[in-house]
């Protein structure tokens, strides 16, 4: 009677891989990340992309500058407008127009209001992700009114295609200012809210004190942009360093924090929605009168060379490259998205937290999924 | 002891953090005046939507039948996606001209993106958003449709 029994002791090599997504709800859209586990430990990450690809750079290869508005739209579309921005102001700089003041304060208010909601929807998706149900409905309840305001004027709420080469499709609604400036009053009241039942909430903080650290280094050497890598004391708002639109006329901070936890990551987004109040606040009573479209050629043919533009998207840096050869559509057009850079980042700060700590971190990483995509 | 004290501490005020968190929950709770649902389709008569919402691509016609498009073809080179398919015919006019005229604009309601790209280069305005949003059919053959009604005509004065 010599059975030997062979003791399950786990081995340090023995992994277990599971697949999150494409369709689990805190992947906020189609991502599958393919994660090795040791028990409840990550080990390594693996993120698969390309479920919602479209190739909307080939597609922009074969249209024109007008019409490559509206696949931006549909990129990172929490921030359509500032994507839509950033092509227009590319397409503007080939040509050497100059647009009119009007123009660049109109956008400027819009791109922030832009961002206001995208983190709004942040907040609330956040929130839900570690468990807080009301947060969602907070958080749409006053998207909902910035999406108004976008109705009002550009006709649509998400996919707003308001700007075009040469200024703005429509000029803004006569109820525009009045309507943004009511919205700043009831947020500004709103905005504690946020902080009551989310910030301060016990179990919230120890879920995301220390959770998924990213040092400055790492986040330069990743190219983490946006409020991601403000948190983790990486200065890189294009706003400041290379103001475009109106952002040089208007007086705000730039939100940095040096600790580069998940907790940081989430209060840079706070602390950037009081920021855009400001920015909006001391605009919005003195839009300069003007055109609000320059009349360009009916066929817009950029001259040959290379062009780029960089614009701060809501989670980050979006840059343009258009190469033209003179003709009606570009030859070709690179879009350097925030989400795609963001994303490799991923594996590097959730080694060693937990499973429930992968999806607080990947929250806190703020993904659109068809930017990364495209 | 200091140790005790600071567990007690952070217990209280971990509750304390939850107890404001629901002070702003239940306000809503027990203040109906500040719910902001909308009970759709049951207010279906009261809606209105925004004027200058993107609800689907029209041709406006007036009470004579007549509309605006010369079937020029531009708002189809426009169109990113195709979602445009002009039909042009000709025509013989009044005085004894030939003249090209639009003969079906046809317009797919499921590919449209709602760019507004043709309706703002249309040259004779013939084009508008209306405001309908439900546009769920059971067929998608049903949204397939032709701007330009049947028997309608040029209007008089628009080259
Ligand atoms: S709708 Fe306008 S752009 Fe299109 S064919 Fe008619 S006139 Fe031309
Ligand atoms: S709105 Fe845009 S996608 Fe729709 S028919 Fe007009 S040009 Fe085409």
């Amino acid at each position: 009677m010599d059975i030997q029994v062979k003791e399950l002791i786990a081995d340090e090599k023995q992994e277990y891989i599971i697949n999150m997504g494409p369709q689990h709800p805190s992947t906020h859209g189609v991502l599958r990340l393919v994660v090795s586990l040791q028990g409840e430990i990550v080990k390594n990450i693996e993120p698969h992309i390309g479920y919602i690809h479209r190739g909307i750079e080939k597609m922009c290869e074969s249209i024109t500058y007008p019409q490559i508005i509206h696949l931006t739209d549909r990129m990172d579309y929490l921030s359509a407008h500032i994507n839509n921005e950033a092509v227009c102001l590319t397409v503007e700089k080939a040509l050497e127009v100059d647009i009119t003041d009007r123009i660049k304060v109109i956008r400027t208010i819009m791109s922030e209001l832009t961002r206001i909601q995208s983190h709004q929807l942040f907040w609330a998706s956040y929130g839900m992700d570690l468990g807080g149900q009301t947060c969602f409905f907070y958080g749409l309840r006053d998207r909902e009114k910035i999406l108004d305001i976008f109705e009002e004027t550009c006709g649509g709420r998400m996919l707003v295609s308001y700007n075009c080469p040469g200024g703005l499709m429509y000029d803004i609604h006569p109820n525009f200012q009045q309507r943004v400036k009511d919205f700043i009053k009831y947020f500004r009241k709103a905005l504690p809210e946020y902080d009551t039942i989310l910030t301060g909430n016990v179990i919230f903080r120890e879920r995301s004190i220390g959770i998924g650290p990213l040092t400055l280094k790492d986040a330069v050497s990743y190219g983490v942009t946006g409020p991601s890598g403000r948190a983790s004391g990486f200065s890189c708002d294009v706003r400041k360093h290379e103001p475009y639109s109106a952002y040089d006329r208007v007086n705000f901070n730039e939100v940095i924090y040096n600790e580069g936890d998940t907790y940081h990551r989430y209060l840079a987004r706070i602390e950037e929605m009081r920021e855009s109040m400001n920015i909006i606040e001391q605009l919005i009573d003195n839009i300069p009168e003007g055109s609000y479209a320059i009349k360009m050629k009916p066929i817009i043919k950029l001259p040959e060379g290379e062009y780029f533009q960089r614009v701060e998207t809501a989670r980050g840096e979006l840059d343009v490259f258009i190469i033209s050869d003179g003709n009606k559509n570009p030859f070709r057009l690179k879009f350097r998205s925030p989400n795609f850079v963001n994303l490799g980042v991923l594996n590097h700060i959730s080694k060693g937290f937990k499973i429930a700590d992968l999806v607080a971190i990947a929250g806190s990483l703020d993904f659109v999924i068809p930017d990364i995509d495209r | 002891m200091r140790s005790i004290i600071e567990y007690l501490r952070e217990i209280v005020l971990g509750i304390w953090s939850l107890l404001k968190g629901m002070k702003v929950t239940s306000t809503y709770f027990f203040s109906p005046g500040k719910i902001v649902t909308q009970k759709y389709p049951e207010n279906r008569k009261s809606l209105v939507m925004l004027e200058r919402f993107k609800g689907e691509v029209v041709m406006p016609h007036n009470e004579k039948n007549e509309h605006k498009c010369t079937g020029c073809g531009i708002c189809e080179i426009n169109c990113p996606n195709g979602t445009i398919e002009i039909i042009s015919k000709v025509i013989i006019t009044e005085d004894g001209k030939k003249k090209k005229a639009i003969d079906k604009h046809i317009y797919r309601l499921g590919m449209c993106t709602f760019c507004a790209l043709c309706v703002k280069t249309c040259p004779s305005n013939a084009l508008a958003f209306s405001q309908k949003f439900e546009h769920a059919v059971f067929n998608r053959a049903l949204l397939n449709k032709i701007l330009n009604k049947p028997g309608s005509q040029l209007m008089k004065g628009v080259e």
